[in-house]
């Protein structure tokens, strides 16, 4: 996993609610046997008609439009457990997905895959939407060490919350696997009991 | 001693410890995996040069891409067919029992796993797929997982995860007569939204859910996830009991009666507090249907869609706007009597054996409308075999019903079952997003008796106004 510590970027901004796993990568394209190569997918029906040339007016489609941070209406990623939602949106290229809620299985998805999930107020959210509006080139920075999101256009920022334990594995690019591993003999002793 | 709601009583009798600061490294009992979500969970154990910790308490099958028609021919689609032989010899290189295509167990994850008695009170259970919340009508601790964490619990038979919230829904009173398990949970659903039940694990109790089947119950729990809960469940009753004795893997004789013993603690505790609490009257319950593009959209099926005024909100009011205009809908619309092109009987919401007897009882004898296709897929190979023994199949085949064979189908249409651009769907599956069926296909999702006489009448119907 990539390790994470500090992103200044623009956004890409999706202001649509509940965006669920079946937007973000339709289930007709989880035939993978691999992580990999899902990005291209991503959002597919929201971008591109069925003969698959791009849909104009998708933000994604815009050459314009760049970032490593995605920001999202309320309740991203709800529905399935599919964890290639996820890598959909790592294998495209972002590292922080911002919301003013998420679905939990998402959210543990994400985590396990070195995105970062920001939760912050809706008025910080529509902030962002607003500045986008204003200034497209705007940078927004998320500070994993310091948990702390900030609109650098308007020096507003806000404390974000993340359990020490994920933001360790996040900070070294470590998994929960290598842990779970590592308390074998625990694991043995419990089940014995 | 301290006084505990049964998902503490599971949830701390599994913990091997708490990491500092951070998740409970929860111990697994059951796991259960498919084709979809496991081959790169595999493959992270063979770059690890790691073996399945407990193959013996991993059970596999083959559901979520397979045909639902001549399952006995190679599968056609290569990459459906490539997913499915991954998983096989994944489970034969580390002693998985695969309940593969063509096996008689072999069905939706979810159907298989309580048919079979594996799915018993009192343990924890996972599997590569949000509508694992099912298994908690048994009393158990069951809910979804991503891939990263089914590896985890192949390598150790453990997962971290922080302790959801707790809640608590009440439904008092008795279900009125015509009202299904589907409608309570599209009922609850429609009142929390999609999103009410984030972080919480829900405790399902009152007379109401103490009077469904086990069958019943199951439809409950699986739609857990889509109000956002991590799982739903229901304290073991006579009826658990009644329907786990003398099952595949339920314990037998002397030890069904010591596990009844225990089971029996399974409750939550008089006093034992919840984070939060919310109480339905049983009988404000209706036929429900949805009309929007999630689970939380849903209305009283004799209701209008809410007029777009209602919303105050400016985002919850586009939401509201969008999924109207990708149904075809109009604010204020009544849903009554609306053509639809399809009727889809399946998934691990409803295409149990309980559920092809209601569609059978309210179909027998009569036809299908000619708008109609209708297509039963049954939830398991067992399923599918009990409903031959009673005749279910003739009576499907003379009403101009399609009986497929077994796997989730059209309910997420990774296979060849899709509903096209644009056409109509009522279906008995647990998801209305956009183009979960087949993409632009528009879905209301309803109780089996809803959508029966709905492919009798053509049009969305009432099944208490079907003559």
């Amino acid at each position: 996993m990539k390790k994470f510590n500090k992103i200044d970027s623009t956004i890409v901004p999706l202001p649509v609610e509940n965006v669920d796993t079946d937007q973000i990568i339709p289930a007709r394209f989880l035939k993978a046997t691999t992580r990999e190569g899902f990005g291209e997918n991503l959002f597919r029906d929201w971008r591109y008609l069925p003969d698959g040339s791009p849909k104009t007016g998708f933000i994604l489609n815009d050459p314009s439009v760049k970032g490593e941070i995605l920001v999202a209406g309320k309740n991203f990623g709800c529905g399935s457990s599919r964890e290639h939602a996820a890598w959909s949106i790592e294998d495209y290229g972002f590292r922080v997905v911002v919301s003013s809620f998420f679905a939990d299985i998402f959210k543990n998805n994400a985590l396990n895959n070195g995105v970062l999930p920001v939760q912050v107020s809706q008025v910080f959210l529509n902030g962002l939407f607003q500045i986008f509006e204003t200034n497209q080139t705007a940078k927004i920075s998320v500070d994993l060490e310091k948990q702390i999101i900030t609109n650098n256009d308007t020096g507003d920022s806000e404390h974000f919350e993340i359990n020490e334990y994920k933001k360790y594995c996040l900070t070294n690019g470590y998994d929960d696997i290598d842990y779970l591993l590592s308390i074998k003999e625990e694991i043995a002793t419990f089940e014995k009991n | 001693m301290a006084v505990k709601t049964l998902f503490d009583k599971i949830w701390d009798n599994h913990i091997v410890k708490t990491v500092n600061a951070g998740p409970d490294v929860l111990y697994i009992d059951k796991h259960f995996i498919h084709e979809v979500t496991s081959p790169q969970a595999f493959a992270g154990l063979e770059k690890r040069k790691i073996a399945v910790a407990r193959p013996d308490q991993t059970i596999a099958t083959a559901d979520h891409n397979v045909p639902t028609k001549d399952q006995h021919l190679p599968i056609k689609d290569a990459l459906s067919r490539k997913q499915v032989e991954t998983l096989t010899k994944n489970c034969e290189r580390h002693g998985v029992n695969l309940y593969g295509l063509n096996h008689p167990y072999q069905g939706i994850v979810h159907v298989i796993g309580p048919e079979l008695g594996i799915t018993q009170p009192g343990l924890t259970i996972v599997c590569g797929d949000s509508h694992t919340s099912t298994h908690g009508a048994f009393g158990a601790i069951a809910f979804g997982i991503g891939t990263s964490e089914v590896e985890q619990v192949l390598a150790t038979q453990c997962i971290l995860q922080p302790k959801p919230k707790k809640m608590r829904i009440t439904i008092k009173g008795d279900l009125v007569k015509g009202v299904e398990a589907k409608d309570l949970i599209l009922y609850i659903i429609s009142k929390l939204s999609t999103s009410g039940g984030n972080g919480y694990f829900v405790e399902y109790a009152g007379s109401a859910i103490e009077s469904l089947s086990m069958e019943g119950r199951m439809t409950v729990c699986n739609m857990s996830i889509e109000m956002g809960a991590r799982g739903g469940l229901i304290a073991p009753d006579q009826t658990t009991f009644d329907y786990l004795q003398g099952r595949e893997f339920a314990p037998k004789g002397k030890d069904f009666e010591k596990s009844k013993k225990e089971w029996l603690q399974l409750r939550t505790d008089e006093g034992a507090v919840f984070d939060k609490e919310i109480t339905f009257d049983a009988s404000d319950i209706t036929p429900m249907i949805t009309y929007g593009t999630n689970p939380g959209m849903g209305i009283k099926i004799a209701d209008a869609i809410p007029s777009e005024k209602s919303f105050e909100d400016d985002s919850e009011k586009s939401t509201f706007i969008k999924s109207l205009d990708y149904m075809g809908l109009q604010s204020s619309e009544k849903l009554l009597g609306k053509p639809v092109d399809y009727v889809f009987i399946g998934s691990c919401t409803n295409a149990r054996i309980e559920d092809l007897r209601t569609v059978a009882e309210i179909v027998a004898g009569k036809q299908k409308a000619t708008n109609i296709k209708a297509f039963i897929v049954p939830g398991s190979k067992q399923v599918e075999k009990q409903a031959i023994k009673e005749g279910l199949d003739k009576v499907f085949e003379a009403s101009g019903f399609e009986l497929r064979q077994p796997g989730c189908s059209a309910c997420l249409g990774m296979n060849e079952d899709k509903i096209p651009k644009g056409a109509y769907c009522v279906s008995t599956s647990n998801r209305n997003f956009e183009g979960r069926q087949g993409p632009g296909s528009r879905t209301f999702l309803a109780s089996p008796q809803t959508a029966a006489a709905t492919a009798l009448t053509g049009v969305i119907t009432d099944i208490s106004r079907l003559n």
